[in-house]
């Protein structure tokens, strides 16, 4: 079964919202790999629209340098709302 | 160090682990273990209530019963898909599944003799694993958790199905009580055996909870299932074969009997009514599926060549 390729699979589970990743499966090319994932993954009409994507097509960040990569915007709380202070008739802002 | 202190700060804020992230060999180990074997029953629990699928009395009950063994090879292929995240080949699984290098749940290898049987696992059977599995959806690992959460899902319908045809037999003839009763004498004990050793036989507990891959013991999750279960049986009408059943006001609890733990490592080691049948078919699927594995390569790589040509 290894000799074909692994597909990660997202499922948009309903109009209005993004597509999520749900698992993997092995097929021989993209059309097998929708078709498979048409009946793992949507036996209960979890999804109204499939992505599969080859696995080796995905770049990641890595998980040790998490910190360092993150990190820039840590000190950056004047990005959030709530770094303001506002007198309360205009709190609503 | 630093590497392991990260893991057991995430581990101690009840966070998960995920794919990418280092990880101690033996909790990695551990895990391929677990899920594999988890997934191998999965695949293999299709048998039995296979068995059924051309014998099922109505359209319903075979509709039903098509749409439960479709749902045991999906969770298979979660799981194995989970398994793939630790760095594991999912062939090298199934070879390790063919040659017994790894287990299957006991319990598939019990005969499926008659009807009540089919329903009669999904109450208790499939009863049984939803104790164990729920707790299975806050494991420590990610990838499992979200196939458990998943699986939990679907597995909810596997037993109201079981329990619902049981009580169409509860309600038939004298022939169709007494069919529910043999059933339940065959698969109670197994069933109970669904839990694992007793704890202070269990090799692997301490490490898995500690890592946070089980969350209770199986002496605990067993007690659980027959608390829950006793009364179920009343409204069956069914008795459960034992004779030191009995509430413990107490405890709080029911008592019950001793388990047969030589008939369970006899099992575990290959000698239980259907372990060669089940891996004799399991292996004999795989290889007549050689060819349409191989037509399907063939055909990708010709359609690949055309796009390539265009």
């Amino acid at each position: 079964m290894s000799e074909w390729p692994l597909w990660e699979v997202f499922v948009r589970p309903r109009r209005g919202l993004g597509h999520a990743h749900v698992g993997s499966l092995h097929a021989p090319d993209a059309e097998m790999a929708l078709r498979n994932a048409r009946d793992l993954y949507t036996r209960r009409q979890e999804g109204v629209s499939i992505w599969v994507v080859p696995a080796g097509s995905i770049t990641a960040s890595s998980p040790e340098e998490k910190d360092s990569f993150f990190d820039p915007a840590g000190d950056k709380v004047y990005r959030h709302p709530t770094f303001y202070t506002l007198p309360p008739e205009v709190d609503h802002l | 160090m630093e590497q392991q202190e990260q893991f057991d700060a995430v581990l101690a804020a009840d966070e998960r682990i995920e794919p990418r992230d280092w990880m101690p060999e033996k909790y990695r180990a551990t895990l391929i273990r677990q899920i594999a074997q988890h997934a191998h029953s999965e695949i293999i629990g299709m048998q039995p209530e296979g068995a059924w699928l051309t014998k099922a009395p109505s359209l319903r009950r075979k509709a039903i019963l098509l749409a439960k063994v479709q749902d045991e090879a999906g969770h298979g292929m979660y799981l194995y898909s989970a398994a793939e995240t630790l760095g594991v080949d999912r062939s090298d699984l199934l070879d390790r599944l063919h040659t017994g290098a790894q287990k299957y749940s006991t319990i598939f290898n019990y005969p499926t003799l008659e009807w009540a049987d089919v329903g009669v696992i999904g109450w208790l059977v499939d009863g049984a694993a939803i104790v164990n599995q729920v707790p299975l959806c806050r494991c420590s690992y990610g990838p499992y958790a979200r196939a458990m959460i998943r699986i939990c899902k679907e597995e909810s319908f596997h037993q109201r199905q079981g329990f619902e045809m049981l009580l169409a037999l509860r309600d038939g003839t004298d022939g169709q009580r007494a069919m529910l009763q043999d059933a339940v004498n065959r698969w109670w004990w197994p069933s109970l055996m669904m839990f694992g050793p007793p704890d202070g036989a269990s090799a692997n507990s301490s490490a898995s909870m500690a890592w946070k891959i089980k969350r209770h013991s199986n002496d605990d999750l067993r007690q659980r299932f027959v608390d829950m279960t006793v009364p179920q049986a009343d409204v069956l009408g069914v008795r459960l074969p034992d004779n030191d059943l009995r509430w413990n006001a107490e405890r709080n609890s029911h008592d019950f009997g001793e388990i047969d733990w030589e008939e369970f490592a006899r099992v575990v080691k290959g000698d239980g009514p259907c372990n060669t049948e089940r891996i004799e078919r399991r292996t004999a699927a795989h290889t007549e599926g050689e060819w349409v594995r191989e037509a399907a390569t063939a055909y990708a790589r010709k359609q690949a060549a055309k796009v390539g040509a265009a």
